[in-house]
């Protein structure tokens, strides 16, 4: 995968993740041209767009596009599955995710993304691990906080 | 100070907005605490992208003072991170934070170096300057006993990594690979495939761990190294024959469900695996009968299994059918993987019908038949709503376009062009549409109304090769010559009715090719004098609008046409006009012009009518100086030295010690002044055109190819297949192809026909006008070889030999490759051991055998070439032994030897190609080298030098 990008109905980004070295202009370019593309595809139109010489793979969710970029012999209807599974991810982490909690949480949905591609391949499908990995991460995380928390708290008190 | 101004302005939209989105569920989950949320939700409560901008840029400055406080916490400094990362995706420039992210995943706890990781990787890019800071920590955390950080250090060295720092990192993730936790291992296995992407001779030596890694117990960390064996299996399918059978093996565990459940996705087992090992045998598989056989069960059973109704079984469908269609062909699978694709083709659902589409256009050149059976699927998506599918069946009628049923693909072709804007489509498009014209053309109206269709829309954008064939299938023509000279009135007819019409633009190419046609061929007209076509030039001439570089075309035009012209007032005014022209090009011309005017027999000898194609003799070795060489060497003129061996005696006056002539510096410029033959000879038939072609080689029209090289026959590959085809096509009109299928169709299937409405109808006749003909296209296979080096990793252990194999990115007469060795004795201090091997360029040179028709090939495609005359000793003066010496001293290859003509190739490695062609005059060897690199014929012409004069 080359890049993937979400984006809102409004056209707004909200993740972009490039996996090929680009420069910041290019990024500019190729967002505002496929944002604009893939807005103005109707409804019942195919979820896969020739561009430049690239596959952009694309599926809306809700108030949110998810749009994919990769190679002209990579397989368009696994690519759709990736995007999918990517919203499970988010879906069970956040419990029914909405556009709302990835623009809050961004972080989180990177964090994500991490655990299930990597370099553009995926990493882990198994929706068990990558869950497991993030909480893994994030339970650290408070018991680091919590370790400092009580002991400033019992410097306080000594 | 500035701190507390920065808070305020940053809790400003905060509060400001606190009423506004204070309700809604969706509100109340973010946290209202939370700098971003309230950046976030003033931003969203922003109307104009000018108010947004503002608010930004107020954010980024308080950013910046945040940042670089010195008061400012870790735990700020994470939160400030988060905030930059938005203002970022909001196309904000935030680089001033950059350093401080590499700071945050340095310093912070685990939760701000996860934020601080994250920042880096989505900040930089891989050749970032900043990046190198971040390798101390990377190094730092992949040696941490704490799994998460090693985790967060896999992760980003998988995403971006400097390519030079590799070797900083390698051997802590070579040991990763046998770590107890397998997300360890997956991801060390990711990081080395990172690698293997970005340098792959740093990992070859790991080769077998990947082995290692491929048979881990841990499905996550085998699947994981498929992604190395796939890319590859890619480059070198050749060297993994022997991995086969473990594939197929994983494939079947995976296909009959032996996978733990977390790896099924809706109850599918592991696609994404299954999809990975199917590519992986495609390609193993490819042209190899013997491996192809260990997999047709496993495909069988895979195409057997899929059956359940979810779009992960069609994308595993869709990759099996690839499969089947890349190995060696069975044909029970072949008749399996044609129904699957029929599925695909008859579903309702688009996108599986896209692909349906794509994969008939991948299988239709070995089964033809396919599209048949399809036809009147396609017919309905080439009018399809959707573009897409529309030109995804172009691209199916494309591959099986033939004589019979061009003109009605090309048709459908010019529409779709006619409705798009992208330039990607418009150059792929015209591309398409001028090689099937060309090669399928039923009639000489038909080529040329297409092709000035091709170059109208295609214009200024399409491939240069396209104007460039089409003025040499023009000028060449085919065996009849009446045809020929139709085609060629045809085109001058069309031209001056285009140019006829008011107000209408045409693109630059396109009055390019209109000049160079009007100017060759208007003398086949009858009514129309050449006066008036001179007419129609000068207008274009005093457009505006038209580019300098199409005037020197036009000019070219006029002036063939002037010896045909009886009165010549059009002439003098142009000549008035642009002998004082501020354009230095434009004024040559017109002085070339005005000169040859004076002397009308001059001009018509020197400018003929339809003499393109003839041969004209380049003196590539300027024999006619000779008299005045020899001339100047009795009056005691120096002989001449080329420039490599001037600058070479000038170094190694200066510099005793220089092996590497690093200075010279041999610009291509130089030697553009002498041209390649094409560009001479071009020049000698229409002055205007020349100087253009030197000027501006890559977008002026080339006419390359017209001229044999040298008069001789041989070296040139013979006219291409296409003009047989083309001649060998009957002109039938479009209507009596329609008439004749339409016949056959009702005396077929009358019943049939007589309850189609009238629209089904016409869908049919198309379809039938579409597929006739099918089956006789073939397939042609390029190998490319890539160049590859390998320099193994040295390790400190008792006994050990090493190979390095030494590879020279610039050409050099003499170089040193020098070392050492330095090493502890067990008592003393340490010891040095100097080592250093001269090399020269021959060392690097190797014969390289390929045949004459490719030597032509290559000969034209080179633009660097060096010339010069070698006098030879007595022993050598017949040319066979004189090419003996430089075959066995030079290791040059002698492809052939004619008359007084020799060809000979050779190579620097690892893949340079440079050519030679000699010839012999009396006791003078003519050396012409080209090459595709700059300086190689340079130091070669040198080698060769002094190998005739050593001898």
């Amino acid at each position: 995968m080359q890049f993937m990008l979400l984006f809102s109905r409004q056209g707004k980004l909200r993740l972009q993740k490039w996996y090929v070295p680009l420069s910041d202009k290019e990024k500019k370019k190729i967002t505002r041209e496929l944002v604009q593309t893939v807005l103005a595809r109707k409804p019942k139109m195919c979820s896969f767009l020739e561009w430049r010489d690239l596959k952009i793979v694309y599926k809306r969710y809700a108030s949110l596009y998810f749009c994919c970029a990769i190679e002209d012999q990579d397989n368009e209807l696994i690519t759709l599955e990736i995007i999918h599974r990517y919203v499970e991810l988010l879906d069970k982490y956040f419990g029914s995710v909405c556009e709302l909690d990835i623009i809050f949480n961004f972080e989180k949905a990177y964090f994500i993304l991490d655990e299930f591609l990597l370099g553009g391949e995926v990493q882990e499908t198994s929706k068990k691990n990558v869950l497991k990995a993030i909480e893994q991460a994030d339970l650290l995380q408070e018991k680091t906080e919590y370790h400092s928390k009580s002991f400033i708290g019992f410097k306080k008190a000594y | 100070m500035s701190d507390i101004v920065e808070k305020t302005l940053t809790a400003l939209p905060g509060l400001f907005l606190q009423n506004q989105l204070g309700g809604g569920p969706a509100a109340a989950k973010a946290s209202f605490s939370s700098r971003l949320g309230s950046l976030v939700r003033g931003i969203t409560a922003l109307t104009s992208k000018h108010e947004e901008e503002k608010l930004i840029q107020q954010e980024l400055s308080s950013l910046k003072a945040t940042v670089s406080a010195p008061t400012t916490t870790l735990k700020m400094m994470k939160e400030c991170m988060v905030r930059l990362i938005y203002c970022e995706m909001l196309g904000y420039d935030a680089s001033f934070g950059y350093i401080h992210a590499i700071k945050l995943a340095q310093q912070g706890n685990l939760l701000e170096k996860r934020v601080g990781y994250l920042a880096v990787s989505l900040f930089l890019h891989e050749s970032h300057e900043l990046l190198l800071l971040l390798v101390n920590t990377v190094v730092k955390d992949l040696q941490s006993t704490n799994l998460v950080e090693v985790c967060m250090a896999l992760t980003v060295v998988s995403q971006i990594f400097p390519r030079e720092m590799i070797p900083a990192v390698l051997p802590l993730i070579e040991d990763k690979l046998q770590h107890s936790k397998e997300i360890i291992r997956r991801k060390a296995v990711l990081a080395l495939y990172k690698f293997h992407l970005i340098a792959p001779n740093q990992v070859q030596h790991i080769h077998i761990k990947f082995r290692k890694a491929l048979c881990d117990r841990d499905v996550g960390v085998m699947a994981a190294s498929l992604h190395i064996y796939l890319r590859m299996i890619k480059e070198n399918s050749s060297g993994y024959k022997d991995l086969t059978g473990s594939f197929v093996t994983i494939l079947k565990q995976v296909v009959g469900g032996k996978l733990p459940v977390d790896f099924n996705y809706h109850s599918v087992p592991a696609p994404w695996l299954q999809i990975q090992l199917l590519r992986i045998l495609g390609l193993l598989g490819k042209d190899d009968q013997r491996t192809s056989e260990l997999m047709y069960d496993v495909l069988d059973e895979s195409l057997r299994r899929a059956e359940l109704n979810h779009n992960v079984t069609y994308a595993i469908l869709f990759e099996c059918v690839h499969t089947v269609y890349s190995i060696y062909p069975k044909s029970e699978l072949l008749e399996k993987a044609a129904k699957c694709i029929g599925k695909f083709v008859l579903s309702p659902k688009i996108n599986l019908k896209y692909l349906g589409l794509k994969a008939l256009t991948y299988v239709i050149q070995q089964d033809p038949t396919l599209a048949l059976q399809h036809q009147m699927t396609i017919i309905e998506c080439l009018d399809h709503p959707d573009p897409i599918i529309k030109r995804e069946t172009l691209e199916l009628l494309y591959r099986i376009t033939n004589a019979q049923n061009v003109t009605v693909i090309v048709q459908k072709m010019l529409e779709y062009l006619h409705q798009s804007k992208e330039e990607y489509v418009i150059v792929n498009l015209v591309g398409k549409i001028a090689e099937l014209a060309e090669k399928y053309a039923p009639d000489n109206a038909w080529f040329i109304q297409t092709m000035n269709a091709v170059f109208s829309v295609g214009g200024d954008v399409m491939h240069p090769d396209i104007p460039n064939n089409f003025l040499r299938l023009l000028a060449e023509g085919f065996d009849d010559e009446t045809e020929d000279q139709q085609l060629r009135l045809y085109a001058v007819q069309s031209y001056l009715t285009l140019l006829d019409m008011e107000n209408v633009f045409y693109p630059q190419r396109f009055l390019q090719v209109m000049s160079w046609v009007l100017g060759e061929y208007s003398y086949l007209l009858d009514k129309e004098t050449p006066a008036e076509v001179i007419a129609k030039l000068y207008k274009l001439l005093m457009n505006d609008s038209v580019s300098s570089e199409t005037k020197t075309w036009l000019i070219a035009a006029v002036t063939k046409l002037t010896p045909q012209a009886h009165s010549s007032d059009t002439v003098e005014r142009l000549i008035h006009e642009f002998t004082i022209s501020l354009d230095t090009c434009m004024r040559q011309h017109a002085f070339e012009l005005k000169h040859l005017h004076e002397n009308v027999e001059l001009m018509k000898s020197l400018l003929p009518v339809d003499r393109s194609c003839e041969d004209l003799a380049v003196d590539a070795s300027l024999s006619f100086l000779d008299g005045f060489v020899a001339e100047g060497l009795s009056q005691g003129a120096a002989p001449y030295k080329p420039h490599h061996q001037r600058q070479e005696e000038k170094l190694s006056q200066e510099k005793v010690l220089n092996f590497e002539p690093y200075g010279l510096s041999f610009s291509s410029s130089g030697f553009t002044g002498r041209q390649s033959p094409a560009g001479i000879s071009l020049g000698s038939d229409i002055s205007g055109n020349s100087a253009e072609t030197g000027l501006k080689e890559t977008n002026s029209l080339k006419l390359e190819g017209i001229k044999k090289l040298w008069g001789k026959e041989g070296y040139l590959p013979k006219k291409e297949s296409k003009t047989g085809n083309e001649s060998g096509a009957l002109p039938i009109p479009q209507e009596s192809i329609m008439e004749n299928v339409d016949q056959a169709i009702t005396k077929k299937d009358q019943s049939q026909v007589l309850t189609q409405s009238k629209e089904e109808k016409e869908k049919q006749l198309l379809a039938s006008s579409l597929f006739v003909g099918l089956g006789s296209e073939s397939t042609v296979n390029l190998v490319t070889e890539q160049p590859g080096c390998c320099l193994p990793i040295m390790e400190a252990e008792s006994t050990k030999s090493f190979q390095y194999s030494v590879q020279i990115e610039e050409p050099f007469t003499e170089g040193i490759l020098s070392g050492f060795i330095s090493y502890h004795m067990m008592d003393t201090h340490s010891a040095q051991l100097e080592f250093s091997v001269n090399l020269s360029l021959l060392d690097f040179i190797r014969p390289l055998k390929i045949s004459s028709e490719d030597f032509g090939k290559l000969w034209l495609s080179f633009a660097n070439d060096v010339k010069q005359n070698v006098k030879m000793s007595e022993s050598q003066a017949a040319l066979p032994s004189a090419l003996k010496t430089l075959q066995q001293k030079l290791r040059l290859h002698i492809i052939e030897i004619i008359g007084n003509e020799g060809l000979l190739a050779c190579q620097l490695l690892p893949s340079i190609p440079c050519l030679l062609h000699c010839r012999v005059y009396a006791d003078v060897l003519a050396l012409w080298f080209r090459s595709s690199c700059s300086t190689l014929p340079d130091y070669l012409l040198y080698q060769c030098q002094k190998v005739m004069e050593g001898s």
